[in-house]
Parts: structure tokens; C-alpha cells; sequence
């Protein structure tokens, strides 16, 4: 279905209106557009296109290898109206790097983004993050999140969480999924001492864009790591990746914070926290440990007991009525238009 | 102005003459001291650009690949197990067509870990899709940075200027730096038609399905092949300005009527000439020194060999367990020529073993036996082996015998 | 053509005396080469390097086997083993002690020629530092007669300023006065043909 009624927007004949329309007559500058090949659902796709936006023109993306890249330029077509670079794996930091330095070099006025999955950020790429960082190149750095390498068809990452069943951490008679934690890269990343790195989801644009227009502001290297629901990976029905996303943040098991120069600057309150299991159990990867054994118990009390980390670690626990908690971030509304 | 430089610092000199806007570096010997002299240049001034120290080769290779997309001139420099890191950086700046510059510092490749001279490295990345020229001395390897920045932009191709190591980088002799007006006149400003540019988004390094990788190959290739006429011609124009050329594609050296010709790249090119004038009792070899390995220069080495009888080529590489790397392409542009020359091919001075005069005379012996050697290690000593790895000559040879 | 070993110590600047040597070469109007015996250099390990040069230009690039001459920057190096290979018969040595050449006890057989210099001292007392090379390659060219020792001193300017380069002239003025020139040339033609 490309189309969905909604009051207010051109109407057809038939009552309905053309979303394509509809995004046209935004006044909204849109870097990343439709007719790529992302699943239905696809958080990084809907992540891509909110930071592009938010980003706006004067921008060049660095573009790892992963599946943004793959479903977004297959030649001879391409999904970015902004300059845009795919070089490797592993190198978007050095790749935008070189832009930057281009940019520099030349007198160009324009903010070098580098865009890259988990895989391309907490395991392959990290080394040249870290260099990118630690040169405090002028320099976006998005990490799109599914917490597992997707493209190649869902295998873990250091950026899986623990217990989430993948093709190579499995759940069976031994295994639980994943055995080991996922890592913490924005602690990582924010001990370079750099001038911004913060969370997002994509069930909070308004809360996304806000940090990308904050960071396209910062000069030297900013970074935000963006959790990105991948239906495929984690089992869900693509018409709930933003509810499935928004669990994550409610339940506290993805913090939405800020850190500058290392240090907690902002937090997202949640205002109804919610136990872990309504997140997991909207979740295939999940699924094994939904059974009535000691060791499925213990797992969903431990991942429990690591949202309630969180909670305190980052202080998320809200304290009524707040605009910018997670249910009032979840009701801003642009234009009066839900999606936006 | 003739000066006593050493090579690594001419070296760092001659990109400095060509104004690049961004330098990545990371070191390695016998790299190092060119990004090191390009350091100290920026910091005093005399070299404006943004110099990037990475955190490793693959990240020099990536800057330096960002910023020619970006629309800079762009140069970094490597060797060894820097090139060997660089490798996936290396195919993908080449298909991607990005013009660039970028010194090897020829080394071995470990193991056994060697930091000297042998053509391992560069040869490992043989067919990424650069062009590799190889510098037969200092002089050379200045001339050629230079004209390497113009063949970039001229073929969106990167250009790798083979140096060897410590025998070049690390040795001082007299050189003629060209003037700052000599390498304006001969290098224009860098423009990059395809330059990632906000006011003309383009996507570069999109997805190629089975439809269409076999045409980015073939123009890809095609491209290199054109190079051709393009290094020729840059060397050419550097010489109505200098007075100096490298040989073009190829450098031939040697009487016309020789009957042996001996094929190299690289340093080793003077010792053999030296060597060739001090021993008058020997058959006067023609010397045919492959400057351009990429493209290779097939057909220039078809008329080079003209009217020999023997050839034999000199590997400063190894295939282990194949034939000799530049002696199988040496022996595929020659076959089917009418009166081809015999061809055999040694390797030698690998991981920095010194190629003495004498190296000549074996290589003339060579040419003389009856017994055809397809491929064999020259200068193994093999009592330093145990016995179950002295191979036999023959069985190494290629059993032609 | 002559070729000429310099033994070191990393640190000491080894090289830099080859590049200097050579430096001097080419500013003469010569054709020369300096190369250090290419290795992992570390501050106090035995290095070495090569000069070879000639008023007649040449391309070989192989390592000097059998050297005219060798400088020794550190008399502690003469027992490192190999420290005298490949010298050639009517060669010389010029060593950096405070000792006697005859009482340095050198493993030599034939007609080789030593010669010792108190660089380090002479480098103390002008330089304030043990830097020997100056006075070394200066009583090198002296002895020798290989080039004219304003060669070195343009040499030196070229790569030092100031006070250091002041010093280093000082140097290399006040080394002729240790060694008798043309000393090593005397039947040297004889020995080398």
C-alpha cells in the first residue's frame, strides 16, 4: 500500500491520498528518497532518511559497506540526492576522513557524514572511528545499529545483545543466543574526549533530529549511535519496528542520553517504564527464552537486571509530566502529520 | 639545482613541487622517512596542506582515497606489509577510477620478516588495477612523482611510483630538483571531474550486479592499456622541459646487434650497466629496463627484443611453486613473435641479498647454456640448507633440460 | 673510484658522516653515493655505512665488499667481528682514540695504514658534545688527499646553521692539526692498481 488517508492532506477522488505526494509538497530538504530496495519496515532506512533530512544539503556522506549501502545503489540507480562515497567495510572513518581534509584543504563549506552499520562500527571499522576521532575530524559519524550484521544474513556482532539468537549465536540444548554483552561503544567512543556522542532511535525522530542538527553544529567529530530495528534480524513484523523500537527505549535496555567530553549531558526520561520481557517478547531472536527452564529464567532476570543498570546509571527514570520524556518525545507532532 | 639529497627526501621534495592538498602517512620502514620529510615541510612551511597521520595503512589508503573523491590532490606512501594492508583500499581506489599518487618503498613481505629490498610488495598488488612505474634511481624516482600526479589525472587511475628500498630511499647522490615554475608548467591544478560536490550530488561506488561488473572491468582495464600513451607522453613533455626522461615505457640500453638480452625493473638496472663495462671479456647484453609494469609494455618489448637470441629475465619476486612473475608475461608477449628469443627468468636479491657485479656474468651464463632454465632462484646458497631443501637445480628450472 | 666503510655506533650519527663524505664528493663536481648497511638501527648497536664516489660518473648500486678505507667512529668497534673485512691491501683506517694506532692492537696483516684522531675530545672541547664526526672525515680527507677539504666544509653548510655549523668548521680546521695530509697517498697508487 502506498497510500493512507489522513485529514487535512490532498485528497483523490477515492478519499485517499498519495504518501509520494505528500513528501513532495514537504518543504522539508530530503537527502536519501524512496525506491530503494530496503525490506519492509527497515529501521535504518527510516533512520537514514531522518538524519539526511535533519543534515540537510551542504553535506557528503562516507558510506560503509552493509545493507544501506546495498539497497540503496544498485547501479545505475541511487536512492541519495546528496554527494555520496561507498568505499569499504571497514574505513568509513578514514574515508570521511579524506573528505574532511578534501574540504579543508580546498575551502569547501560542507559537513562530511559517515554513515556505517554495528559491524562496520563496534567490530571492522573501529580502528579507523578511533583514528577519526582521536584526529577530531570535522566529521559526522552515524552508526545505524541492528545490533548484528544483517546483510550477510544476520550473524552476531559485538553490538548483539546478550541472548539474542543469531545465525552464528544460535539458541539450542547449550546456548542461550548470544553469550557475551553487547558493547558499550558510546562510552568507548565518548572516552576519545570528543565533543559530542549520543543515543537516538528511530521511535523518537523528533528527539533524532534535534542531535543531528546539534552535531552538525559541533566542529570536530561528533558521533550518534542510532538503534535501528532490522525486522529480518530480530523477528518482528516490519509494520511494528517503530513500537518494537520504542520498547527498547521504554524498557531501558537502549538509553537515549548525550555525553559531552565524556561526561552524561542528557538523558530521556521514560515515563512508564516497561518490564524487558514486553520487548523481548515481541522479538523472534528472543524466542528461546520464553520456556519454562531455570536457565530461560535466569537469562530474562539478567537482561532485566541490566535495564534496571541503566535506569540508574543514567538516571532515565522520569518524574511526571515531561515534553521531552518518552511519551512526550513519542506525541511531537510536525505539521500534524504522525509519521514525521 | 644539482644537490646531495637522499631519496627518500627528494622524494618528499617532488611532492611538495606539485602542490598535493592532502598527504596521508603512516610509517613503515624503508618508507618512513618521505612521509617524515613531508612532515617537517608543513610544519615549516614550506608545504601547505593537510597532512593526515593515520593509524594505519589502510586508513592512509583510505584517506587519501576520501580526499581525491573529495576533489583534493592526493598522495600517501608505503611498503611491505603496508602495501599488503592496504590491498583491499588499493583495488578499490583503482575501480573506483579515483587519481591518486602513491610511493612504494619496495620491501619483502614477511615471513620471514625482512625490512629489505625486494619487488614482493608491490608485485602482491600487481593487479589491482594501478599503474606501477619503477625507478631505476633518484633522479628517476623525482621525475616520475612528478609526471605520476599528471598520468592520475589524466587517466583516473591511480599511479604507484615503485621505489627500492633503502637502495634508493635510504641513499644520498646528486640530484636536480626541477623548479617550482618547471612543475607548474608541466602539472595543472587537480580537477576531478567526478569530485563529490553538494552542489552536484553524485553516488560513487554503487553496487554493480552480474549485468554490469563485466563493463566497469572492461573499461577499467581499457583504461590502464590507454595509460600507456599517456606515461609516454608525460615523460616526453618532462623532458622538453628538463632535459630529463625516464625511457618512457621502457628503457633499452646496449648494442643493437647484442644477442642476449637481459629484462629488469628497477635499481638493479645501473649495477648490471656498471657491470656490463667492466667485463669486456663478456657478450655485451642489451638491457631492457621495464619502467612501466602496469600497463605492461607488450608491445615495446616485442621491438626491444628484436634480433636477440636470448632473454632472460631478472624477478626481484617470487611466485613460490609457480614461474617467475615478470619472466611468464616477459615470455607471453614474445610468443608467436617471429624468431623469438629463448626466455628464462631468476629471481634475485630477494629481501635485500646484494646483487653484486658479478650478478652479470651469471646472468650471461645463463643465457649461454644449453639447458633451458624456466625459472630458478640465482643466488641461493644452498649449503646454508639442510639437505631435503637443496632442491635440485633442474627440478627448480622447470625440467626443460 | 673510492669506497669507504664507516663503523659506528646507532646513535652516533653513522650515516650522516657517509652522507656528509659524500655531500662533500658532489659538491666537488663528483658522482657519489652514500648508503647505510641497510638494518633496524638502535641507539648503541654497531652500524655501518658506504660511500663510494668517483670524478667519473657510474650506476652500480651494490654493497662495498672490499672498501680503500675505513673510518671507525668508536676504537671499542675494532673487535666486533668483521669490523676490518674486505679492507683492501695499501687500504687505511682511521680510527677515533685517544690512543696510539700502534698500541690499538689491530688483527692486521699487510700493508694497511692506521691513523687515530681524539675526536670525541676535540668534539667535547668545540661542540660540547661527542660528536666526532667533523674531525674524522676531515683527517679522512686529509690523509687521504680524496678531496679538497672545503668540499666538507660546504658540505656541513648545506646541512648545519648557526653556532653548530661554527663549531663543526671550527672542527674540521682544528683535526689538521693531528694529522700529517697526504700521509695515506704516499705509494697509495702503487698499492691500489
Amino acid at each position: 500500500m502506498s497510500t493512507i488517508t489522513n485529514a487535512g492532506a490532498p485528497t483523490r477522488a477515492d478519499g485517499t491520498i498519495s504518501l509520494t505526494e505528500l513528501r513532495e509538497q514537504q518543504p522539508r530538504f530530503q537527502g536519501f528518497v524512496g525506491g530503494h530496495r530496503a525490506c519492509v519496515g527497515c529501521g535504518q532506512a527510516l533512520a537514514a532518511r531522518l538524519v539526511t533530512e535533519a543534515a540537510g544539503p551542504d553535506v557528503a556522506v562516507a558510506n560503509a559497506t552493509g545493507c544501506l549501502e546495498v539497497f540503496s545503489t544498485a547501479w545505475p540507480d541511487s536512492a541519495w540526492r546528496v554527494p555520496w562515497l561507498h568505499s569499504l567495510f571497514e574505513n568509513a572513518g578514514a574515508i570521511a576522513s579524506g573528505m574532511e581534509a578534501a574540504y579543508k584543504a580546498r575551502g569547501v563549506s560542507a559537513k562530511v557524514l559517515a554513515f556505517a552499520g554495528d559491524g562496520g562500527t563496534f567490530d571492522i571499522g573501529f580502528q579507523s572511528l578511533s583514528g577519526m576521532i582521536e584526529r577530531n575530524h570535522n566529521v559526522l559519524y552515524v552508526c545505524y545499529d541492528n545490533e548484528a550484521y544483517m546483510n550477510t544474513g544476520i550473524q552476531r556482532s559485538s553490538s548483539t545483545p546478550h541472548a539474542a539468537a543469531t545465525t552464528t549465536s544460535p539458541a539450542g540444548r547449550e546456548r542461550l543466543g548470544k553469550r557475551h554483552m553487547k558493547k558499550d561503544i558510546l562510552q568507548i567512543v565518548a572516552a576519545h574526549h570528543m565533543p559530542y556522542a549520543a543515543t537516538a532511535s528511530v521511535a523518537y525522530p523528533s528527539d533524532l533530529r534535534k542531535k543531528v542538527r546539534r552535531a552538525m553544529e559541533i566542529e570536530g567529530t561528533t558521533f550518534l549511535l542510532v538503534h535501528s530495528p532490522c525486522p529480518l534480524g530480530w523477528r518482528h513484523d516490519g509494520a511494528k519496528s517503530v513500537e518494537v523500537a520504542r520498547l527498547a527505549v521504554t524498557t531501558g535496555l537502549v538509553p537515549i542520553i548525550e555525553l559531552e567530553r565524556g561526561s552524561l549531558t542528557g538523558s530521556m526520561p521514560i515515563r512508564e517504564p516497561r518490564p524487558v520481557v514486553d520487548y523481548l517478547r515481541a522479538q523472534g531472536r528472543f524466542e528461546h527464552l520464553f520456556v519454562d527452564t531455570p536457565a530461560a529464567r535466569e537469562e530474562l532476570e539478567h537482561i532485566q537486571a541490566l535495564a534496571n543498570y541503566n535506569m540508574e546509571r543514567y538516571q532515565l527514570r522520569g518524574s511526571g509530566h515531561d515534553a521531552r520524556d518518552t511519551a512526550g518525545a513519542d506525541t511531537v507532532r510536525r505539521g500534524g502529520v504522525r509519521w514525521a | 639545482m644539482r644537490q646531495a639529497l637522499e631519496g627518500s627526501q627528494a622524494i618528499a621534495r617532488a611532492v611538495a613541487l606539485c602542490r598535493p592538498d592532502v598527504v596521508s602517512a603512516y610509517p613503515i620502514t624503508p618508507q618512513t622517512h618521505i612521509v617524515e620529510n613531508i612532515a617537517k615541510l608543513v610544519a615549516d612551511g614550506e608545504l601547505k596542506c593537510e597532512y593526515v597521520s593515520v593509524e594505519s595503512e589502510h586508513s592512509a589508503a583510505s584517506v587519501a582515497l576520501g580526499a581525491a573523491a573529495a576533489g583534493a590532490r592526493a598522495y600517501t606512501a608505503s611498503a611491505s606489509q603496508g602495501i599488503l594492508l592496504m590491498c583491499e583500499v588499493l583495488y578499490d581506489i583503482a575501480g573506483l577510477r579515483i587519481p591518486m599518487v602513491l610511493t612504494c618503498a619496495n620491501r619483502a613481505v614477511s615471513a620471514p620478516l625482512s625490512i629489505w629490498n625486494d619487488h614482493q610488495d608491490s608485485m602482491a598488488v600487481r593487479d589491482a588495477g594501478w599503474i606501477q612505474i619503477h625507478c631505476a634511481d633518484n633522479q628517476e624516482a623525482v621525475d616520475t612523482t612528478i609526471q605520476a600526479f599528471r598520468i592520475a589525472q589524466d587517466t583516473d587511475l591511480p599511479v604507484m611510483v615503485c621505489v627500492d628500498g633503502f637502495t634508493l630511499t635510504h641513499t644520498l647522490e646528486p640530484i636536480e630538483l626541477p623548479t617550482q615554475q618547471q612543475v607548474d608548467d608541466f602539472l595543472p591544478p587537480f580537477v576531478f571531474a567526478r569530485a563529490l560536490d553538494p552542489r552536484k550530488p553524485l553516488s560513487i561506488g554503487t553496487m554493480a550486479t552480474p549485468d554490469w561488473f563485466t563493463e566497469a572491468r572492461h573499461s577499467h582495464h581499457g583504461a590502464v592499456l590507454a595509460a600507456a600513451e599517456v606515461i609516454a607522453a608525460a615523460d616526453a613533455d618532462w623532458q622538453r622541459i628538463t632535459g630529463r626522461c625516464g625511457g618512457g615505457l621502457l628503457a633499452v640500453d646496449g648494442p643493437d646487434d647484442a644477442r642476449i638480452g637481459v629484462v629488469c625493473m628497477g635499481s638493479i638496472t645501473g649495477t648490471l650497466q656498471d657491470a656490463r663495462a667492466a667485463s669486456p671479456e663478456l657478450p655485451a647484453a642489451r638491457i631492457i629496463r621495464l619502467r612501466s609494469y602496469r600497463p605492461f609494455p607488450a608491445q615495446a618489448l616485442r621491438e626491444a627484443c628484436a634480433g636477440l637470441d636470448q632473454v632472460v629475465v631478472l624477478e626481484r619476486a617470487l611466485a613460490p611453486g609457480g614461474v617467475g612473475i615478470v619472466g611468464a608475461e616477459v615470455r607471453a608477449a614474445l610468443y608467436g613473435t617471429p624468431d623469438a628469443p629463448r626466455v628464462q627468468s631468476v629471481a634475485a636479491g630477494l629481501g635485500g641479498r646484494d646483487m653484486p657485479l658479478t650478478t652479470y656474468a651469471r646472468l650471461i651464463a645463463l643465457a649461454q647454456a644449453e639447458a633451458t632454465t624456466d625459472f630458478a632462484i640465482l643466488d641461493v646458497e644452498l649449503d646454508k640448507l639442510p639437505e631435503a631443501d637443496r632442491y635440485a637445480a633442474a627440478a627448480m628450472a622447470g625440467g626443460q633440460a | 673510484m673510492i669506497e669507504v666503510r664507516v663503523h659506528g655506533r646507532g646513535g652516533q650519527g653513522n650515516v650522516v658522516a657517509a652522507y656528509l663524505l659524500a655531500t662533500a664528493a658532489i659538491e666537488h663536481g663528483w658522482h657519489a653515493l652514500a648508503f647505510p648497511a641497510f638494518g633496524a638501527e638502535r641507539r648503541g648497536a654497531p652500524v655501518a655505512a658506504f660511500v663510494r664516489m668517483a670524478e667519473q660518473s657510474f650506476r652500480r648500486r651494490d654493497q662495498i665488499a672490499h672498501p680503500d678505507f675505513l673510518i671507525v667512529q668508536d676504537d671499542a668497534l675494532l673487535h666486533v667481528p668483521g669490523i676490518l673485512a674486505g679492507l683492501k691491501p695499501g687500504g687505511g683506517i682511521l680510527i677515533n682514540s685517544r690512543r696510539e694506532a700502534s698500541t690499538l692492537d689491530l688483527p692486521l696483516d699487510g700493508d694497511v695504514r692506521v691513523q687515530s684522531l681524539p675526536a670525541n675530545e676535540l668534539a667535547m672541547e668545540h661542540l660540547g658534545r661527542p660528536l666526532p664526526n667533523a674531525p674524522l672525515l676531515a683527517a679522512f680527507l686529509l690523509l687521504s688527499g680524496a678531496l679538497p677539504v672545503d668540499a666538507l666544509k660546504q658540505a656541513y653548510s648545506g646541512r648545519f646553521h648557526g653556532g653548530t655549523l661554527d663549531a663543526n668548521l671550527k672542527l674540521i680546521d682544528a683535526a689538521a692539526q693531528y694529522v700529517r695530509a697526504g700521509a695515506w697517498q704516499e705509494g697509495a697508487d702503487a698499492a691500489s692498481a
